[in-house]
């Protein structure tokens, strides 16, 4: 079985985002930040009208916090109806990748354990695949 | 009633489109309980619908199919070949009526019966008796006249008895044109955020135009094009909203039709229905609220012997009615009937197994109620062609919460029964406030405002009570939470300056700090993702104009969030609240510096409102100073002092029937005092002096200062002479503003206009000097001082009887004017 990925350096780590969440990749500036919510909760922006919510990908793996900066990449993803845009160091390719994420047999930090389905093999290296739900819900809703 | 059944016929063949697949599936697997249970509330939906449509032929069609599968339902048959079949051909005849009634062609309804009958068990089939024959053709010739609602002579009954023999035209009959169609909604969404777009490149587009100058071709062209983005975005904004009217005007041909059917008598009362919803949210609670009205009718209301029995009216009232409150939307129905008795609901629970018999008596009231929404389960003793078969309140419950709504019951028995409704108010356009703290906007809904007002300004007074910041806001004592500090905006050293004073939906209410008040704008919340709205402190997002997300607040949450601190006991706040309890006996207050600098004071309950004017709203007629507002011209009162400033402050007073303003500097406090004035000697705008904290406060003559007003309303005409022969302060203090308020221009005796007098008020032993007119009309008034010594004076006047006093002046003013 061969399925389409998305690419891109996220907290310094090389990992792949399954395509068929992937809506578009933007370069957002103005955020509104929202007070009280998780750290992992960069803000909101506005897309076409629709209000996305930004996560800080960092905070989510439990890897520190974003600095806020003029333009920021971030990969639009759609989960359980609701917009969100991953902020991302950089985004390489789409590549398809035969076969299923494998477990890691590797000790990831414990950011990466929970946001994580396992490894994929992309022309040789090993690619971590990109769990959206558990990167969305944050680090809150695990230790919950 | 075109556009009710308009609907029904295009819901029951959008759900039939749905329901073909389930159909056949069941075909094939007729113990498939979903499929069963998806069918069954196909054919009870429309059952209701027929009900209170008048179409008694389908509803005889469904009736017959809804009895039928609910034995099946209950394992009372098994769904054989055979029972699927009648079953089927049911639903085929009911679209097949569905499409006879749009086109208007009648459709020969001969093998109705057979349907009906091949729906029994086989071993009793039903003779095709002529009587119902009749029935049906009467039927189907009513519901067409009412559908087609022409004047042409109605059909004779022996038409469609004769067409009974012809083949049915099913197919053939021509779908009339219509002018409505349904749209998803996620199209409308797409076009709505098309439009919010087109508005956002807009106001780019105009912020360009300005910086660089554009010529004025341009600009008219840019104008229209606004205007034209305006419009649309109106009409689509539209599109998506709906009063909640459309949800009612359903309600009373229902009421009426299901309680003359049972024999009982029902007043509706309808309310709220100018609340805007959603249209998809109204589509969604119809079904539901059908399902509730009937239950109330059916179950809650007794029948008229009973009430009369229970000592109730003989008419059951039925309230209907919708609001909003926070970011929810109620709609409640409230019945005086029997009401649910949920023992009896526990037993019957019990008795078909949904719960065991030790779990039922550790149950409290509520969830016992709570059992009605359990499927399968009705208080109904018996099964009536309303309901009473234990699928309306599971379906209700389901239909609410999909739309991420509630379902509360609360019943008392004997006395009725309330159903609440609450749903949310998101993807609705609510009005709002917008504020801002820490550098930041929030939107605030406008229904939970009471009012705004600046600290330090008027007739605000802050205080710290055990640590907690509270406010005095006219001697009301509100906690004070600082939106900063609640959701953790740094500060970034602007001063909270702004109290909006927030009311709950439980009456409590608590002043929000926030640096400042913004715009009112109507916005289009949508629900935030999950990780937001876990907060507990938002109520949605929001796109304003230009074009940053704003968040609204929930303001219950936030109280939620800050009472915990307000929660710790304190002694002291007892004690206060004692204090304030007792000052509340004494009148409030309003102290204020008047344009000349004195600090004066007038008794609040007299001021309706304090406002900023501008100078310019001020006209000067006559010698009288007027107040522009809203259209109005207000007398308006000075003491005196020019007003230069651009801006004056007024106080604005309403005595029941007439208005002024008087002008002032500032507000200064508002005390609860026990007003005890050193009187003035001259009637005048000050009725007195008293000391406040120490300084001496001049009061306001209110009497004086409305007196004053109306006077203004008599300019031009002249005014008769009342002759108030004692000159003592009581007369000039307390009697000289009656008389003057009545119409009159007072006069002493010993002044110029003495002899002029029409009336003259004397005291009761006071000797009046004989003159021509006054003895003629006998216009004297004689006053006494004490209520009932007629004895001496038979027909003089208790000096206070001012009822007796003003009708007598009047009784005089009328006179002279007839003269």
């Amino acid at each position: 079985m061969q399925d389409l990925y998305l690419i891109v350096d996220i907290a310094g780590q090389r990992a792949a985002l399954p395509a068929s969440y992937v809506e578009s990749v933007v370069e957002i500036d103005d955020v509104a930040p929202v007070p009280c919510a998780p750290p992992h909760v960069f803000g909101l922006f506005a897309l076409r009208s629709r209000v996305l919510t930004v996560i800080d990908t960092l905070a989510a793996l439990g890897e520190g916090s974003r600095v806020k900066e003029a333009e920021m990449q971030a990969v639009i993803v759609t989960v359980d109806s609701h917009l969100y845009g991953l902020l991302v160091d950089n985004v390489d390719d789409v590549v398809a990748i035969e076969g299923a994420a494998v477990a890691p047999r590797a000790l990831l930090s414990p950011g990466w354990t929970a946001c994580t389905h396992g490894v994929l093999d992309h022309q040789g290296a090993p690619l971590l695949l990109i769990d959206v739900h558990a990167l969305v819900a944050g680090p809150q809703a695990l230790a919950a | 009633m075109d556009d009710l059944l308009g609907d029904f016929i295009a819901e029951t063949r959008d759900t039939l489109e749905a329901l073909a697949g389930e159909i056949v599936a069941w075909e094939a697997a007729p113990d498939d309980r979903t499929r069963l249970d998806s069918i069954f509330r196909f054919v009870h939906t429309v059952k209701g619908s027929c009900g209170f449509l008048d179409l008694p032929r389908l509803e005889r069609l469904s009736h017959a199919a809804e009895d039928v599968l609910a034995d099946v339902r209950a394992e009372r048959r098994r769904p054989d070949a055979k029972l699927v079949n009648a079953v089927l051909g049911v639903i085929d005849r009911i679209a097949e009526l569905t499409d006879a009634i749009e086109s208007g062609q009648p459709l020969p309804d001969a093998d109705d019966h057979i349907l009906i009958a091949a729906l029994q068990e086989q071993d009793e089939p039903v003779a095709p008796d002529a009587e119902e024959d009749d029935d049906l053709a009467a039927a189907v010739e009513a519901a067409l006249a009412d559908f087609t609602t022409q004047s042409a002579p109605i059909v004779a009954p022996a038409i469609i008895a004769a067409s009974a023999g012809a083949p049915p035209a099913v197919g053939t009959a021509s779908r009339a044109v219509s002018r409505t169609i349904r749209l998803p909604v996620d199209l409308l969404d797409r076009m709505m955020a098309g439009v919010s777009d087109m508005v956002l490149a807009r106001n780019e587009l105009a912020r360009r135009l300005r910086h660089s100058g554009a010529e004025s071709p341009t600009e008219v062209a840019f104008e229209r094009l606004s205007l034209c983005i305006a419009e649309m975005r109106d009409a689509i904004t539209r599109t998506r909203m709906a009063r909640v009217e459309h949800l009612f005007t359903a309600l009373p041909r229902m009421v009426r039709d299901i309680s003359a059917e049972l024999g009982k008598q029902v007043t509706l009362e309808i309310d709220g229905g100018d609340v805007e919803l959603d249209r998809e949210m109204i589509e969604m609670i119809r079904d539901p609220l059908t399902h509730i009205v009937r239950n109330a009718i059916d179950h809650g209301i007794e029948p008229p012997e009973e009430r009369i029995i229970a000592g109730k009216p003989l008419a059951g009232r039925l309230h209907v009615a919708a609001r909003q409150v926070g970011n929810q939307i109620l709609i409640e129905v409230i019945d005086d009937g029997r009401g649910i008795d949920a023992n009896r609901l526990v037993k019957k629970a019990v008795a078909v197994g949904l719960i065991a018999e030790d779990r039922a008596a550790t149950m409290n009231w509520d969830s016992k109620l709570a059992l009605i929404f359990e499927p399968g389960l009705s208080t109904a003793n018996k099964v009536t062609a309303i309901s009473g078969r234990g699928v309306g309140m599971d379906v209700v419950r389901a239909n609410v919460e999909r739309i991420g709504g509630l379902v509360d019951i609360d019943s008392k028995v004997g006395q009725g029964l309330r159903l609440t409704m609450r749903v949310p108010l998101t993807l609705t356009i609510i009005p709002a406030l917008t504020i801002s703290s820490g550098g930041q906007h929030f939107a605030i809904p406008r229904s939970a405002i009471e009012e705004i007002v600046r600290i330090g300004g008027d007739a605000v007074r802050m205080a710290s009570l055990g640590g907690a910041p509270i406010v005095f806001i006219r001697g009301a004592r509100l906690p004070v939470v600082s939106l900063c500090d609640v959701i953790g905006l740094t500060d970034n050293g602007m001063v909270q300056s702004t109290l909006v004073v927030v009311k709950l939906s439980g009456g409590n209410r608590y002043a929000l700090a926030v640096e400042a008040v913004h715009d009112h704008e109507e916005l289009v919340v949508k629900p935030a993702a999950p990780v937001v709205m876990a907060c507990g402190v938002y109520g949605g997002t929001t796109l304003p104009d230009n074009s940053r997300p704003m968040l609204l607040l929930d303001v219950a949450g936030i109280a939620e969030r800050a009472g915990v601190q307000r929660e710790q006991p304190n002694p002291n706040e007892v004690a206060e609240a004692i204090e304030e309890e007792v000052q509340g006996e004494a009148a409030p207050v309003l102290l204020f510096r008047d344009l000349d600098g004195v600090a004066r004071g007038i008794p609040l309950g007299l001021v309706e409102r304090i406002e900023d004017c501008h100078t310019s709203l001020i006209s000067t007629t006559a010698g009288k100073a007027r107040l522009n507002i809203d259209g109005r011209l207000i007398p308006l009162i000075s003491c005196g002092v020019a007003i230069v400033e651009e801006k004056v402050r007024v106080l604005r007073m309403h005595d029941g029937n007439q208005e002024l303003a008087y002008a002032i500097d500032a507000v200064i406090d508002i005390v609860s005092i026990e007003i005890a004035l050193q009187r003035c000697e001259v009637a005048g705008p000050i009725a007195g002096v008293m000391l406040v904290e120490d300084r001496p406060v001049e009061f306001l003559d209110a009497f004086w200062l409305f007196s004053q007003g109306l006077g203004s309303d008599l300019a031009g005409e002249a005014r008769p002479y009342c002759l108030l022969s004692d000159d003592d302060p009581w007369t000039r203090q307390v009697l000289a503003p009656l008389v003057e308020g009545a119409g009159y221009t007072v006069v002493y005796t010993g002044s110029d206009q003495a002899d002029l007098a029409d009336v003259v008020i004397i005291s009761e032993n006071g000797v009046v000097e004989p003159r021509d007119g006054l003895s003629r009309d006998g216009a004297i008034v004689r006053l006494r001082a004490t209520p009932d010594n007629m004895g001496d004076t038979p027909d003089s006047l208790w000096r206070y009887d001012r009822e007796g006093l003003s009708a007598e002046l009047r009784r005089h003013w009328t006179k002279r004017s007839a003269r």
